[in-house]
């Protein structure tokens, strides 16, 4: 059986395939496509979606976040980690 | 009230044809024809239209989408236009092979229902030989096409005992998502209310089975819980609002706010083969009837829950009280909440039954 995923500072997350990140022309915003919903993410959850590549750590992902809005990595940290774990959970992330 | 926005998502029903019975059919009780279905030019034109009203979302259902021959033009044609599929199937004649050509046109998640958890309740309540089997296989050519997989349980007293069963079953198929969706009263299913209905004691266990593996699977499994109605304290946003989020295309082209709009009398809905799907989503009359809140009589009308549930179904408030724009006898604030309380009691402890299965009235 599957394990719920973790995340790590070490863990590599990724949009999968059938999550669709794309900007809606029409609404001019952001949307995120997914089994039965549709999310409309605000300006720092698309940051970290965007990161979500499979190449990019959840630490790298921290320092390059800390340094966009200038603010300290402890304070950038329990954001991104807690975002991610719930969009992982919901199994609209992957971890690699 | 006009609508404020574009529809966020189109469910298609592409046809009432099925191959299996549910005496749950959310398909109205007057199922229409092949010869009267939309043909391949009309849906893509249909389709076309969605996309440029702004739709984000297209959901390919039925009856069953897969008798028609031209679903992979309708998602190929979707998927170029940066539209999310969904195909709702029974999966009882979709075969590998077509599932991965569907899969390459750029279908993106598959819903399969399963009417029991067990084999003999499958065939009991859908009326179909061997469908488990087949569901079985189609679930897992899903899985195998790389495409994420939803398992749809309608649940009423027939399999509410098999919840647990369900839960397994959809974690072993690999799936990401299980609805456990308490049957909703309307279509068939108001007509077979009395052989349906669960009792108080059995949706009790179910929550607590559900919400306990709700949190036990987090993050292998997302469990959407449909509670039943008849049983609810409040009333569910049905389709996020009358006419707000979804609009619904029936086989004839007929544009609706919901399954069961038809059967409120005094409405009458427009067709896309008479008019643009902007210029009905915008001024069709039946659709601009229930949006918004305009409408609401008390106690909806100050009640503070409006935005979240937009006073319920209307289709239940006509069935139950005989006036659509009734507040949905399902809120516990309504006047009328009791008496279906009283009816469900009454239905769930009738023993004798006979389904009434859904068919095609025969010609003649
Ligand atoms: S509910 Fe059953 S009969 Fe109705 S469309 Fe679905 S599978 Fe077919
Ligand atoms: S009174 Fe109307 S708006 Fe308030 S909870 Fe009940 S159905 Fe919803």
């Amino acid at each position: 059986m599957q394990q719920r995923a973790i995340l790590t500072p070490s863990s590599k997350p990724i949009v999968p395939k059938h999550v669709h990140l794309q900007f809606d022309n029409l609404r001019g915003k952001w949307v995120v496509l997914a089994p039965e919903s549709v999310f409309w993410p605000d300006e720092q959850s698309l940051e970290i979606l965007k990161l979500c590549d499979g190449k990019t750590s959840v630490k790298a992902m921290i320092e390059h976040l800390a340094k966009q809005y200038a603010a300290p990595k402890s304070v950038i940290e329990p954001d991104v980690t807690e975002f991610l774990q719930e969009w992982s959970d919901k199994l609209l992330i992957r971890v690699i | 009230m006009p609508a404020s926005g574009p529809p966020i998502g189109i469910l298609a029903e592409l046809t009432h044809r099925c191959p299996l019975q549910c005496p749950y059919c959310s398909n109205p009780a007057d199922l229409l024809k092949s010869s009267s279905e939309l043909n391949s030019k009309e849906w893509l034109n249909v389709f076309e239209q969605a996309a440029d009203l702004g739709i984000l979302q297209a959901h390919l259902s039925g009856g069953e989408p897969t008798v028609r021959r031209d679903l992979e033009q309708f998602i190929e044609y979707l998927d170029s236009r940066g539209i999310y599929t969904n195909l709702i199937t029974a999966g009882v004649n979709l075969s590998e092979k077509r599932l991965n050509v569907l899969a390459n046109c750029g279908l993106d998640h598959v819903q399969v229902s399963f009417q029991g958890a067990r084999p003999e309740t499958t065939e009991l309540i859908g009326a179909y030989k061997n469908g488990h089997q087949k569901k079985l296989a189609t679930a897992m050519s899903v899985r195998s096409a790389g495409l994420p997989l939803t398992i749809n349980a309608p649940i009423h007293r027939h399999n509410i005992d098999e919840v647990p069963e369900f839960i397994d079953l959809a974690v072993e198929l690999g799936a990401e998502r299980l609805e456990i969706a308490n049957v909703q009263y309307y279509g068939w299913a108001y007509l077979n209310r009395a052989a349906l209905m669960p009792d108080i004691e059995a949706v009790h266990r179910q929550v607590d089975i559900v919400e306990s593996a709700q949190a036990s699977l987090k993050g292998i499994l997302n469990i959407d819980f449909v509670v039943p109605d008849y049983y609810a304290d409040y009333p569910k946003p049905c389709m996020g609002g009358w006419a707000n989020d979804v609009l619904i295309v029936a086989p004839d082209g007929t544009v609706l706010p919901c399954h069961a709009a038809q059967t409120i009398d005094a409405l009458d809905f427009d067709s896309v083969r008479k008019q643009s799907l902007q210029q009905i989503w915008q001024h069709s009359a039946a659709l601009n009837k229930y949006r918004g809140f305009d409408w609401m009589e008390e106690p909806c009308r100050s009640c503070p829950r409006k935005e979240l549930d937009f006073g319920g179904c209307r289709c239940q408030a006509y069935a139950i009280t005989g006036r659509a724009e009734a507040t949905d006898p399902a809120c516990m604030i309504s006047p009328d909440h009791k008496g279906l309380e009283q009816l469900a009691t009454e239905f769930a402890h009738n023993p004798n039954f006979e389904f009434n299965y859904r068919r095609i009235k025969t010609r003649g």
